[in-house]
């Protein structure tokens, strides 16, 4: 079977850089506060809406904020695998950018292997696929946590 | 008469009426009707004198789709009557509210009709079709599959963390309002759950079971709000009146997580904005009502989520941040405790019909405040509040008084 062409689930969120893969936000110049997603065209800080905007890779580890899992199979435009297999979802706070950013936890780390605090890496792992492409989302893993990579291989 | 103040010429509600909740799959119009005809009735005024008419936006379903204001003028007859449509996610129906008051308050009307209804599909609240990669809201549905539980799921599992609550202490929530909601007939769910039951109901998001989700329902709710004048003029003794009415939004930057939200603001280079949008939103109707949450007889909050009941212990002053668990396990939010909270039966008993929801809340003050609360009436009640929180930033809250 050719190989499937790997495309971002959606546009300019993140890098598709696999090792060491980003989000992609934007920060306020003059104030310095940060945005995800981006916002390039006018910045949502009082008063600093003349603000240049400049585009930024967003912190890489976090720290976990809290988690949950989706039991059931979300609705559409959720694609949901049949049968449903349950996934985790973090809310992750990043210090520099003191902010929560949420994403599905990686790939077979289910809510029992996450504690309060604990840091979380950035990957990327497919979303769902069709039969050219797979859509890559960011999802976040313990850091160093040895989890499977789906099907991704 | 001493110095006017503002809770002196408060709006008055002259009627509340419903259509029970249920899953009944029929059109929204004629639910909406039934409720502004029950409202109309209990206030003994006639469709004719009605001076204008303020419908929460339909979300989803139903002919004439997204229509409301409009809508309910024409199915109980045109009359010519000016109308406004509110859309504000979950705290749709407070817009409406508000939306007659200041319409009352200008001196535009004396008599306004408030109508909120909704059909409802089944399962989980979704974006509707269409949308695109430029709405959040059907990004957060495509991308992470992140629904409206699983934000209540954020929610939940923090305070396990934080504050030490525990599965039971969410599952009490339940049992505590599904007791009520079994004695209130516009309540969808007429039973009252043990414990067990409900914790042994499937998990849906963790730590939070399906018995601790509100389900989505068919329902609506209606009001019939007059000026102070007005209310003297047909003679209403010591009516139920509205002395605060909240639809803040939250301040720069916003630190916690929300539907439908990915992120949320950046703390980095901007001052602390102080209260959290949820504390903001009560404080804004204790403010403009001149009282506190020590004034409090009772609360109807917005329990998407039993644990999140919890949250607004706290948020609305009952407490400090930490104490909801104690509060809860001290019955002292129960009936007959020192501040009952949800005695309605909450959104646990009723499911959510979105526009008409923060429009029962208040219902549910007013049959209170009259004392015509039956089984659930909370005694002496003589102030209470509502609360709630729409999709998008939309807070909002109401005080009403007796």
């Amino acid at each position: 079977m050719p190989q499937k062409t790997r495309v971002p689930a959606v546009e300019g969120w993140f890098t598709m850089d696999d090792g060491q893969p980003s989000l992609i936000g934007s920060r306020c110049t003059d104030s310095g506060s940060y945005f995800f997603p981006k916002e390039m065209e006018h910045s949502r800080v009082p008063g600093f809406g003349d603000s240049k905007l400049e585009e930024v890779n967003l912190s890489r580890t976090g720290t976990l904020w809290s988690w949950t899992d989706a039991a059931y199979a979300p609705p559409p435009p959720f694609v949901a695998q049949d049968p449903h297999v349950p996934f985790a979802i973090a809310a992750v706070e990043l210090a520099e950018e003191q902010m929560v950013i949420m994403g599905q936890v990686a790939t077979g780390i289910s809510v029992d292997d996450l504690s309060m605090g604990m840091e979380m890496e950035l990957v990327l792992e497919t979303l769902y696929e069709d039969d050219d492409n797979e859509y890559i989302v960011w999802k976040w893993k313990p850091t160093g946590s040895v989890a499977s990579t789906g099907d991704d291989s | 008469m001493g110095v006017e103040t503002i809770a002196d010429e408060a709006i008055a509600v002259a009627g509340v009426g419903m259509h029970p909740w249920g899953k009944w799959g029929r059109n929204f119009v004629e639910y909406g009707v039934h409720a502004i005809e029950a409202a109309l009735a209990d206030a003994g005024v006639a469709w004719s004198e009605v001076q204008f008419v303020a419908g929460g936006g339909t979300v989803r379903n139903g002919y004439p789709g997204y229509v409301a204001g409009a809508t309910f003028a024409q199915a109980m007859g045109w009359t010519g009557v000016p109308i406004s449509t509110s859309y504000a996610a979950c705290a749709s129906g407070v817009q409406a509210i508000q939306s007659a008051r200041a319409q009352i308050l200008a001196g535009f009307c004396d008599v306004a009709v408030v109508v909120g209804s909704d059909t409802t599909p089944k399962g989980f609240l979704k974006p509707n079709e269409g949308g695109s990669g430029t709405d959040p809201d059907w990004l957060r549905f495509h991308l992470m599959g992140a629904t409206n539980p699983t934000y209540f799921g954020l929610y939940a599992r923090r305070r396990m963390e934080l504050f030490g609550a525990t599965e039971e202490d969410f599952a009490q929530v339940k049992v505590k309002n599904s007791q009520c909601g079994a004695t209130n007939p516009n309540a969808r769910y007429n039973k009252a759950f043990t414990l067990e039951e409900v914790l042994a109901s499937p998990m849906v998001a963790s730590p939070l079971r399906l018995l601790e989700i509100c389900a989505t329902s068919d329902g609506a709710a209606a009001m019939v709000l007059v000026s102070a004048e007005r209310a003297r003029k047909m003679g209403l003794k010591s009516p139920v009146r509205v002395t605060g009415v909240s639809t803040v939004t939250p301040t720069y930057p916003n630190s916690v997580i929300e539907m439908p939200n990915f992120s949320t603001d950046s703390a980095t280079g901007v001052a602390d904005p102080g209260p959290t949008f949820r504390d903001s939103i009560a404080a804004a109707a204790y403010e403009q009502a001149g009282i506190g949450p020590d004034d409090l007889d009772l609360a109807e909050v917005y329990d998407l989520s039993s644990a999140l009941e919890l949250d607004w212990y706290e948020n609305i002053g009952l407490c400090k941040e930490g104490e909801a668990e104690k509060m809860l396990r001290d019955g002292d939010t129960s009936l007959g405790g020192k501040c009952p909270v949800n005695p309605s039966g909450g959104l646990g008993a009723f499911g959510e019909a979105v526009p008409a929801q923060a429009i029962a809340q208040v219902c549910e003050l007013t049959w209170q405040l009259r004392g015509q609360a039956g089984e659930r009436q909370v005694e002496g009640a003589k102030v209470g509040l509502t609360i709630n929180q729409g999709l998008f930033g939309h807070g909002s809250s109401v005080i009403c008084q007796s």
